[in-house]
């Protein structure tokens, strides 16, 4: 569905990605770990079109997407939750998620809505707060359902973990896993290994810009390098 | 009313509206009708002199420019410093091309659109470059932009008239054509704001990567929103051309940027009726002083320092007026807790 072929970024002058290749196929749930500054957000900015790529080719569902803007891509069924949330702090619950389906039209958006409200209970009850008054948690599930309203096929995941209690940890990570039981293909970034191993098909290990592994998740999870770098011994 | 009772509303859209649309237009309508009667009367029979009648016009037309500014700055969240520069713009073409044609309603309106189109176009080819920078930056080179627009002011006397002015503009500006595009004006933000269209600029303020990562073309809006709030300081200019029947170039400069903004600021930016009430308060205040002599600039500035020391969000915060909504809420309020859902509603607003 996804497939990134040899992509080389750059910041300026400092080479941030060298020659990156992987594959998600459709309904696989496929994550990228790796520590502070390996690269891992700046390789899905460079699939969601927010970075450009110097070299190489990214291609989704057949069609090369790099050099199409960002806000093309997410028509084209890709749709990504920024590290760190980012949700609309002053616009409404309800309005952050009409605002997921700004591709779409009008009338398909209620079904939607109601979908989204389904999966995440604590989002119907606040839907008339504002979102700046949500939980990091909350916010975390707004920013998802946000994305979700674009009906997407593939789902782009940027640290849903980060500054988040243990507890609510596992509560994003098995939304992640019934979304994907629900058909779609998830694509997931974190430097919570351990969790993102557990749910994942398929990893890839990234180091300084460059992926040193990659292999089964349940393979990665017993590997002793991966264990010794980011599982902790 | 950070604890709405969601089991108690089966739907997710329920209807906060008790007044339908159509009524809502013509309450409205029948608003605006009696504010210009009461102007036109006050001024006819004399109630108020020349000069207030003056006062009275400038503070309309520095509604449209704080208002138009208010798009940019309130709502897109930028910071530019060139809205006199537009305003220059609409104001010298139009008064050029109302001088080239004969006199008449028609060619009063023909005039404004000019104006308008000009200062937007204007508005496009700065917006392009300046929107690729951000908060002070895109400040200081719209800054420049306007006293560009000044400085060809000056250099081009042959069209302009350069410093020693423009004269003989034909004074279209009555207290009815002024009235009615103030209107004009706040209706095109208002729906433009309650788009789609307006939603996806104010997603850009929210937060830039989100609203791209929505499928928002930010480019496309920002630069949007720049040149509508651009071609509507150029309808101002035009006005302000017409009521003073002459243009002078030192009338377009840094210092008149910040003062709209200073409206802004002042009202809340993001308020309309913020902009409304202090670019009233702001032009008035100063003329209505004279008697005060050289002090009147010092209650001028107590007045910006106090509100932002205890209001910093500027008088009106975010807070938008609607009239219609107002008389719900007394409906609601006459009609007691039996319609606590809309309540909750217009409380959430």
């Amino acid at each position: 569905m996804l497939k990134v072929n040899d992509i080389n970024v750059y910041y300026g002058s400092i080479h941030a990605i060298k020659g990156v290749s992987f594959e998600v196929e459709k309904g696989e749930i496929v994550t990228l770990i790796g520590a502070n500054g390996a690269g891992k957000s700046t390789i899905l900015n460079t699939v969601s079109g927010l970075l450009p790529a110097k070299s190489g080719t990214v291609s989704f569902m057949g069609k090369t997407i790099n050099g199409i803007a960002a806000h093309k891509v997410v028509g084209m069924g890709l749709a990504q939750v920024p590290e760190g949330r980012r949700v609309f702090l002053n616009m409404t619950v309800q309005e952050n998620l009409e605002m997921g389906a700004y591709t779409r039209k009008s009338a398909e958006i209620d079904d939607s809505i109601a979908d989204v409200y389904e999966r995440f209970p604590r989002l119907k009850e606040r839907r008339k707060q504002v979102a700046g008054t949500l939980s990091g948690g909350e916010q975390q599930m707004l920013a998802m359902g946000r994305a979700l309203m674009s009906k997407p096929e593939l789902l782009m995941l940027d640290e849903p973990s980060m500054g988040l209690a243990p507890i609510l940890v596992e509560q994003i990570f098995d939304i992640i896993k019934e979304l994907n039981k629900a058909g779609t293909t998830i694509l997931l970034v974190e430097q919570n290994a351990q969790m993102a191993l557990s749910i994942a098909d398929r990893g890839y290990v990234l180091e300084t810009g460059k992926i040193v592994t990659s292999a089964k998740a349940s393979d990665l999870l017993n590997d002793d390098s991966v264990k010794k770098a980011y599982l902790g011994g | 009313m950070t604890k709405t009772p969601s089991s108690a509303s089966p739907s997710l859209y329920e209807d906060k509206r008790i007044i339908s649309m159509p009524v809502r237009y013509l309450i409205n309508i029948v608003a605006i009708a009696v504010f210009m009667l009461i102007g036109n009367l006050i001024i006819s029979e004399g109630i108020i002199n020349r000069t207030y009648t003056t006062i009275l016009l400038q503070v309309g037309v520095y509604i449209i420019l704080a208002v138009s500014l208010n798009i940019s700055t309130g709502y897109l969240g930028q910071l530019p410093l060139g809205h006199a520069g537009f305003m220059a713009v609409g104001a010298y073409v139009g008064a050029l091309a109302w001088k080239a044609m004969p006199h008449g309603l028609g060619y009063m309106i023909i005039g404004l659109i000019v104006a308008g189109i000009a200062a937007g176009i204007v508005g496009i080819i700065i917006g392009i470059p300046a929107l690729r920078l951000r908060g002070d930056y895109l400040a200081i080179l719209t800054l420049g932009f306007g006293e560009i627009i000044r400085i060809i002011i000056i250099n081009l006397p042959d069209i302009t008239g350069g410093t020693p002015g423009l004269l003989n503009i034909p004074k279209y500006s009555n207290f009815n054509v002024i009235f009615i595009f103030v209107i004009l004006t706040c209706y095109i933000i208002h729906t433009m704001m309650k788009s789609r269209h307006g939603r996806a600029i104010l997603s850009i303020r929210e937060n830039e990567i989100a609203a791209e990562a929505c499928g928002i073309n930010t480019t496309y809006y920002k630069v949007m929103a720049f040149s509508v709030s651009a071609a509507l300081a150029g309808v101002a200019g035009c006005l302000y051309g017409g009521l003073q029947g002459s243009l002078f170039p030192s009338a377009f400069g840094f210092m008149d940027s910040i003062n709209i903004l200073v409206m802004v600021v002042l009202g809340g930016m993001g308020s309309m009726i913020g902009s409304v009430l202090a670019a009233s308060v702001l032009t008035a205040l100063p003329a209505m002083l004279q008697f005060l002599a050289s002090y009147r600039m010092v209650i001028y500035s107590v007045l910006l320092i106090l509100v932002m020391i205890f209001k910093p969000s500027g008088l009106m915060g975010t807070y938008d007026f609607s009239l219609t909504g107002l008389i719900e809420k007394a409906i609601i309020k006459i009609r007691g807790g039996s319609k606590n859902n809309a309540k909750e509603g217009q409380a959430n607003e």
